[in-house]
């Protein structure tokens, strides 16, 4: 790379890689703010030629965007909720207890995260419809676990297997309870491990748009993605309103992933997650 | 729990008790199976039931528009399934995606991993702005880029326009193959910077000094790469290889959003063969029959995956 041409060719392949990646997110950011009629018109420009925020206010007051967003956040939270709690009891006793069989249930939770979505959709609907939980969070919940679980557990065994069994025996042997040693002696070190797996199963869960399709029968259940893609379907499109509607849901991923880019990127090798 | 916390010094002063140490451990194994049990069983429940129940609903005739008329049919629906061109010319679609999609986005990949891995001023910036598409939903992505072509307020056609270049105006999507080049592009703004990151987590693992020694010995940077990287890279390239097949193979969010599967037929895919089957048709028999197809691939290629992990020594790689 000492040659003039070759430093050249590298500063245009990255110059290149950034705008793929982000020219997208400037153009939708444009968009939105561009009035009804330039969008309509069969000329663009680089720059918005007429301001305006009226389809923000449009997602909020008219299509009540706040909804979807409050029903992501609820329903990727619980179910990261729960797989950080099933998959860090897993965890330690993956990595801390003495059981046999570790490979093979190791084996076994990957082995889930291959089944694919698809397969799952039609039983998944009859149980529920049996249960009456179509349209429920529930029926967002439950799914998402298969999202989000294996890949928590298989990142949080990595993570506790670092830690040295040293220090919580070194606690035991000063009189901690077993609670304590977990609470006070564990957790602090483990916390950096949890909150890890915590972003990745949150991201994997918001991801989902195939599960909210098939099980969510009205606009005040949507989640995000299947809010965005319906404002589509809707009679009339306003294309302003999918512009912002994308703004909006880009934005907090992308500020998530720029204060949290180091653990997204050790969570995501740690546990070879797919894409 | 309490029973632990009495037994636990004799962990800490190394079992002076050779009894009271095995009970020790037997009791802490107990318990080690009780904090894995609640995964495993919610894996299973949530997981392997709907499969087995897809065994079974395969095998009968159950339409939701047709309620009381559900009958165990045998192989009827397979059948039917392997008689449909519909089906196999879905799967083809699905095949031909695959490998358009995984080869362009593992180049583009290794690519991304060999720039980043060299330490250059703008790396931060490139490592985060790879990050951001990644995290980004799948149809969020896909109505990203479907808006980017749209054809009045769209980048592409401006930008063809501009430039003065044929193909302003053109509807992409009312094209059968041309609809593919936003399905592809979305799919590779999403999931190449993926295949980078793991490339880039194996790049990390190669010593340098190994380069050094070729560059000794003589070999120029290009020699170095075919006889050094991409052999040693092979463990993380077969994991990246994998997982986007497997999800490739799935592709669904990007094909519902962009095109519907159309114009006509030209972009469907066996994953929305399937829920077209399943939650418009609501015949749940024939969506199982296809459904119970998708998991033999899909296990097919975990297969795979576990064989290459044994090879590379346990689980835990």
């Amino acid at each position: 790379m000492k040659s003039r041409l070759g430093r050249t060719g590298f500063n245009a392949l990255v110059a290149i890689i950034i705008l793929y990646s982000l020219f997208p997110f400037y153009w939708v950011f444009k968009s939105s703010l561009e009035s009804s009629f330039a969008l309509n018109r069969q000329t663009s420009s680089i720059w918005p030629t007429q301001w305006t925020f009226v389809h923000y206010e449009a997602i909020f007051a008219v299509e009540n965007f706040l909804r979807p967003l409050l029903n992501s956040m609820f329903v990727a939270g619980m179910a990261t909720l729960l797989s950080v709690v099933l998959g860090s009891m897993a965890a330690y006793g993956l990595s801390r207890m003495p059981i046999k069989g570790k490979v093979p249930i190791l084996g076994f939770i990957l082995l889930v995260s291959f089944f694919p979505q698809i397969a799952m959709v039609g039983p998944l609907f009859l149980v529920f419809r049996h249960l009456h939980w179509l349209n429920t969070y529930q029926s967002l919940i439950i799914p998402y676990l298969i999202l989000s679980l294996p890949i928590t557990t298989w990142i949080l065994t990595a993570f506790f297997s670092q830690i040295p069994a040293d220090i919580e025996e070194a606690a035991m042997v000063d009189g901690a309870t077993i609670t304590q040693t977990i609470t006070r002696v564990f957790a602090p070190i483990a916390m950096p491990g949890i909150f890890t797996a915590a972003i990745l199963g949150f991201l994997l869960s918001w991801n989902d748009f195939l599960f909210a399709l098939s099980f969510i029968q009205t606009p005040n259940m949507d989640t995000v993605p299947l809010a965005l893609v319906n404002f589509r379907n809707a009679y009339y499109v306003h294309y302003g309103q999918i512009y912002a509607g994308v703004v909006i849901a880009s934005l907090p991923i992308a500020l998530i992933v720029l204060f949290l880019q180091k653990r997204i990127e050790s969570g995501l090798t740690a546990g070879s997650v797919k894409g | 729990m309490a029973a632990k916390t009495q037994l636990a010094p004799a962990l800490g002063t190394g079992s002076p008790q050779p009894k009271r140490r095995r009970s020790y451990m037997a009791a802490r194994s107990r318990v080690g199976y009780l904090l894995v049990l609640p995964a495993v069983a919610a894996l299973a429940a949530i997981a392997i039931y709907p499969l087995v129940y897809n065994l079974v609903l395969s095998t009968r005739f159950d339409v939701l528009t047709e309620p009381g008329t559900g009958h165990f049919t045998g192989l009827a629906n397979y059948k039917q399934m392997v008689t449909d061109p519909n089906f196999w010319g879905d799967l083809g679609r699905t095949g031909i995606f695959m490998v358009v999609s995984v080869t362009l986005e593992f180049v583009a990949g290794l690519i991304l991993a060999l720039i980043v891995h060299r330490q250059f001023k703008a790396r931060g910036l490139v490592r985060a702005s790879i990050l951001i598409p990644w995290a980004i939903p799948t149809a969020v992505s896909a109505l990203l880029w479907k808006m980017f072509f749209d054809i009045r307020s769209g980048f592409v056609d401006f930008a063809l326009k501009a430039l003065h270049l044929p193909g302003s105006q053109l509807v992409w999507f009312n094209s059968p193959t041309l609809a593919w080049v936003p399905i592809i592009l979305s799919d590779m703004w999403k999931n190449t910077p993926f295949i980078a990151l793991l490339l880039l987590a194996g790049l990390q693992t190669i010593p340098q000094e190994i380069y050094e020694s070729a560059r000794i010995d003589g070999a120029n940077s290009w020699q170095a790469f075919w006889a050094i990287t991409l052999p040693l890279l092979r463990p993380a390239i077969m994991v990246a290889l994998i997982f986007r097949t497997l999800s490739a193979m799935l592709v669904f969010d990007t094909i519902f959003v962009m095109t519907g599967g159309g114009p006509g037929q030209s972009t469907e895919v066996v994953a929305y063969y399937d829920w077209y089957k399943y939650m418009v048709s609501l015949n749940f028999g024939f969506g199982a029959a296809v459904a119970v197809a998708i998991t033999v691939l899909a296990l097919i290629l975990a297969a795979i995956y576990v064989r290459l992990l044994r090879q590379r020594g346990g689980f835990m790689a």
